[in-house]
């Protein structure tokens, strides 16, 4: 039955196709060569110029961007900015080693556990793969270090990233996504906070996702 | 769903006596043209994208059969299962069966336009599970027992007030006296009500914008996050699609995705894309522990070679009935089915025959706007002419309506007896108007003169007067 549904809606895509030779080919060589079409000026600055494109943009979507000139700065930051939003000091973080290994304890104030994120969990703290500037877009693949759930459960997603991450447009993410290894289970693709327009056509942010989405930006090198 | 697009008319008159209606499409009808322009705008390179967007699922769809066998070789690859349907009935019997081994009591689902195009809600809720939709638009008309009335805003013809209505009629075990009169308590209470929901599913069920041969990934684009809590949160995640989203590369995707939110909300991009790849992999803290992507057919092959086959190229933005007035006008339960506007008028023919549908190609003034904002330049107006061609040719219009036509054909087939004809008809109408310059009312003419006022002609045809100024322009 099942076997039957398959060669048959595939048979029935030959015999309206013309089978001629090269078909195979033409396949084989799109997939190994990926050609890749236009590709927006927009996103192709500079590097030193990608930082500040992304951020501009990332803002420009709703999300907050706060930049930091060492990661040993990170846990000051979020811990300023939970505080001046009067949010819980409660932080499940992204089980990243980098990301485990910043000085969460200059701030006792901070409760910070890593895992994947629980319902009760509030605020997240995770890396990303990569910022395309283009659209001020952040790029998450899942794996060990990176729980999914981490960022959509909780109703404040701060993601931490390195400048030197930050790439100009989609075809550049794509090479990184392809250098990090096999395809993760999932990339996320995250543009600003969740949305929804479903009343009356008016966007209201926080739907189901995060209704906050905070960048901390490290600049300088990744290991700084 | 039970489609009701043979009674179109009667749809679309219900529709314009709705004021709520006539409210929520008079902002509909500024809004979403707006928000596309200013993104197109906003990106240069947009024609360029468009005309390269036509040629890349052009590619696609005359190599379909090869991309969907690397694709499923790469899906198995990452651990995933592919199931091929093609028809509803299978498509609903392999969900069914899936979710029933995977002993589902509750399904939380991502917005799918192929899933209402299947009736899948009914299958499963047959069988004893609890479907929950997710999107907010598509949670609210769920609550309605409503189709969507849009492809991407499925409550686009709801105010709030409807919407608090069925909230409290929905949600008893809340204080009856809690406020719900401004959009943020809506949404905030259908995040709480909604998230014991994502908690509890067995199963996840979304759609795809998207599958990618290269990887085997499924895509979906969102911009709430309710369908990547359907997916990352349950034990089993289920794509169901159609067997035309797919695209060979990453690139071929990021190609079509900077198409699809600016022609869809005018996004530059939307909150969420996702790339699903199989089941979680040893080592991820959280994912589901299966993956299964269900490819549909349903008639989607029987286009390809056809005079239709372009319409395989959608990607389900949304513009051609953002901008077509038709649809601007009646909205999309007129049409009767899950996919109205300018790319129902074409697709719901092919899906549903022509029989059932044979109005929805009908009903457009031809004015060109959805092929003119179409991401991947689908020639709709083109093809709905096709659709009317096989309508009269099927004899499955009302016999008047195709004796009228089959005149009028015998007219314009015999070049000098049209103009004769016109000419005589023209003579006439002037001695009868007697001076007026117009008729308050005409025989035949009923459907015009009933609401207005109907211009008499002054003395020439329109070609006798084009000739005319021709000899002396």
């Amino acid at each position: 039955m099942a076997e039957d549904a398959r060669s048959a809606i595939l048979g029935g895509l030959r015999k309206a196709l013309d089978t001629g030779a090269g078909r195979a080919e033409a396949v084989d060589r799109r997939l190994a060569e990926r050609p890749r079409g236009t590709v927006p000026s927009r996103g192709l600055v500079p590097a030193w110029r990608r930082a500040d494109l992304f951020a501009e943009m990332a803002q420009g979507v709703g999300a907050t961007v706060e930049r930091v000139g060492a990661a040993s700065r990170v846990p000051h930051a979020i811990a300023d900015y939970l505080a001046a939003h009067n949010l819980p000091a409660r932080l499940r973080l992204a089980p990243d080693p980098e990301l485990l290994s910043l000085p969460w304890d200059r701030r006792p104030t901070l409760e910070v556990t890593a895992g994947r994120a629980e319902p009760d969990d509030i605020v997240s703290v995770t890396p990303a793969l990569a910022g395309i500037a283009e659209t001020g877009t952040l790029l998450a693949a899942s794996g060990p270090g990176h729980p999914t759930t981490l960022n959509f459960l909780p109703a404040i997603h701060i993601v931490v990233l390195h400048a030197d991450r930050v790439v100009g447009t989609y075809e550049e993410a794509w090479e990184r996504l392809r250098e990090a290894g096999a395809m993760p289970r999932t990339a996320n693709l995250i543009t600003g906070p969740s949305r929804t327009g479903d009343i009356e056509q008016t966007i209201f942010l926080h739907a189901h996702g995060p209704g906050r989405l905070h960048i901390v930006l490290v600049d300088g090198t990744a290991h700084g | 769903m039970k489609p009701t697009s043979h009674s179109f008319p009667e749809n679309a008159r219900a529709a314009l006596a709705d004021p709520q209606l006539r409210a929520a499409l008079d902002k509909f009808r500024v809004g979403f043209p707006a928000r596309r322009a200013a993104a197109v705008q906003a990106l240069p390179e947009f024609e360029r994208l468009r005309d390269e967007a036509k040629d890349l699922k052009d590619h696609v769809l005359t190599h379909l059969d090869l991309y969907l066998e690397r694709y499923e070789a790469r899906v198995k690859e990452s651990g995933g299962h592919v199931h091929w349907a093609r028809t509803p009935a299978e498509a609903r019997e392999i969900v069914a069966r899936l979710c029933h081994e995977a002993g589902a009591r509750t399904v939380a689902k991502g917005k799918s336009m192929v899933s209402e195009e299947v009736g899948l809600n009914a299958a499963l809720e047959a069988a004893g599970m609890e479907v929950v939709e997710t999107d907010l638009g598509e949670y609210i008309i769920q609550l309605r027992k409503e189709p969507p009335s849009h492809i991407i805003a499925p409550a686009l013809h709801l105010s709030k007030e409807q919407v608090a209505e069925e909230f409290r009629a929905a949600h008893t075990d809340l204080p009856a006296d809690r406020p719900l009169d401004q959009a943020g308590d809506l949404i905030a209470e259908a995040r709480q009500v909604l998230r014991a929901k994502f908690l509890a599913a067995d199963v996840g069920i979304t759609g795809a914008n998207f599958l990618v041969a290269e990887t085997g990934s499924s895509i979906i684009v969102t911009n709430e996050g309710n369908g990547d809590l359907s997916q990352c949160l349950p034990r089993v995640h289920i794509v169901l699609t159609g067997i035309e989203k797919m695209v060979p590369t990453l690139e071929d995707a990021g190609l079509l995705l900077r198409l699809l939110a600016r022609s869809a909300t005018g996004q530059e991009a939307s909150a969420y894309t996702t790339l699903s790849t199989g089941p979680k992999r040893a080592g991820d803290p959280d994912g589901p522990e299966q993956y299964h992507v269900v490819l549909l057919d349903n008639g989607r092959s029987a286009l390809l070679g056809t005079e239709f086959q372009d319409v395989l190229r959608c990607i389900r933005c949304g513009a051609c009935m953002n901008h077509c007035p038709v649809y601007g006008a009646v909205g999309g339960h007129a049409y009767g089915w899950v996919y109205p506007g300018p790319i129902g008028a074409v697709l719901d023919p092919a899906l549903l025959g022509i029989k059932e549908a044979r109005h929805l190609p009908n009903a457009s003034t031809f004015c060109g706007r959805c092929e003119s904002v179409c991401p991947v330049k689908i020639p709709l107006p083109a093809m709905m002419r096709h659709w009317r061609e096989k309508e009269f040719e099927g004899r499955i219009g009302p016999a008047g309506f195709r004796r009228g036509l089959g005149l009028w054909a015998f007219f314009a087939r015999r070049p000098w007896l049209y103009r004769l004809a016109t000419r005589i008809g023209m003579g006439a109408l002037k001695l009868w108007s007697r001076g007026q310059g117009r008729f308050r009312s005409l025989p035949l003419a009923g459907g015009w003169t009933d609401a207005r006022d109907f211009p008499a002609p002054q003395g020439d045809t329109f070609q006798a007067r084009f000739r005319k100024e021709r000899r002396h322009g």
